[in-house]
């Protein structure tokens, strides 16, 4: 029976769905420039709120995740299913930290009376909210994105353990992978914007 | 049987990876360092020129457009392209309304 496939048109279809998301955030990140511009002494204070360490930490999460997901693709092309599950594997592992330290970050913000309509919160410049509501809201969209790429990771690793994944189909574990690309590409500019610049 | 294979056979080998994420390390390490030495508008440059080489390695390697067939650079491109506009377009309006 002759098969039907066309990988490079998913894969096209993967990154046509990454520019849409590249969009989104991207009005996101035009929305924090121009409120950024109009009160910048009260970004500056709000920023200094935020664990520059727990950012790095996380950055640094993220990048070894996007090589061991990179990695998996070659372990697969080169028929070593073993190693692409582990590879996959870490990657989710990774993403399991991330959550961890992100429960951290947020659950202290939050101790410290600091989350979104708190009264602490309301009784702050206006510069001040327009911050921390960009801080919950960018970061929370970026968690939410962290949590779909564990599912998709999850049923890659199922699909390369029952071998529907192989040496000679795996253009579903390379569109996961650009998933979880585009998940690290996000943080790469929202971790310098909030966290560092300030 | 062509059909059956994976249409993608260029393999990038495990040292490529290795190597890439130790320069995304690296230009991390360079932002968190400048950025602390408080250089002003400065420093809001180097940080976003930073994120921007880095955005540029993952996409290239990591997401191996470097062995994708030329549509796909044309297409990143022009969303680059479209963003870019609608950044300029939008700071035109904010400047001078």
């Amino acid at each position: 029976m002759e098969e039907h496939r066309d990988d490079i048109g998913s894969r096209m279809g993967m990154w046509i769905f990454i520019f849409t998301e590249l969009l989104l955030f991207g009005g996101l990140f035009l929305v924090y420039a121009i409120y950024r511009n109009k009160y910048s002494a009260d970004f500056h204070t709000a920023a200094h709120e935020l664990n520059a360490f727990l950012g790095a930490l996380n950055t640094v999460i993220l990048l070894v995740s996007s090589a061991t997901a990179a990695m998996s693709i070659t372990a697969i092309q080169k028929g070593n299913k073993k190693l692409a599950l582990w590879l996959v594997g870490i990657t989710i592992f990774m993403a399991f930290l991330f959550l961890v330290n992100k429960y951290f970050e947020w659950g202290h913000k939050i101790h410290l009376g600091i989350y979104p309509g708190s009264e602490l919160l309301l009784k702050m410049e206006q510069g001040e909210l327009l911050f921390f509501g960009l801080y919950y809201f960018m970061t929370g969209l970026h968690v939410f994105h962290i949590i779909v790429g564990m599912i998709i990771l999850t049923v890659v690793m199922v699909k390369i353990n029952s071998e529907s994944i192989n040496s000679h189909n795996f253009v579903l574990l390379e569109n996961g992978a650009l998933y979880w690309h585009l998940v690290d590409l996000i943080w790469i500019f929202l971790f310098p914007l909030l966290y560092l610049i300030t | 049987m062509e059909n059956h294979k994976q249409q993608q056979d260029h393999i990038t080998p495990y040292s490529t990876m290795l190597k890439v994420l130790v320069g995304l390390l690296f230009l991390t390490f360079v932002t968190i360092t400048v950025t602390g030495l408080h250089l002003g508008a400065f420093t809001v440059a180097v940080a976003l020129i930073i994120a921007c080489v880095k955005g540029g390695i993952v996409i290239t390697w990591f997401m191996h457009l470097k062995n994708e067939t030329p549509i796909f650079r044309y297409m990143v491109f022009g969303v680059l392209l479209l963003y870019t506009l609608i950044i300029v377009i939008t700071f035109f309006d904010y400047a001078f309304r």
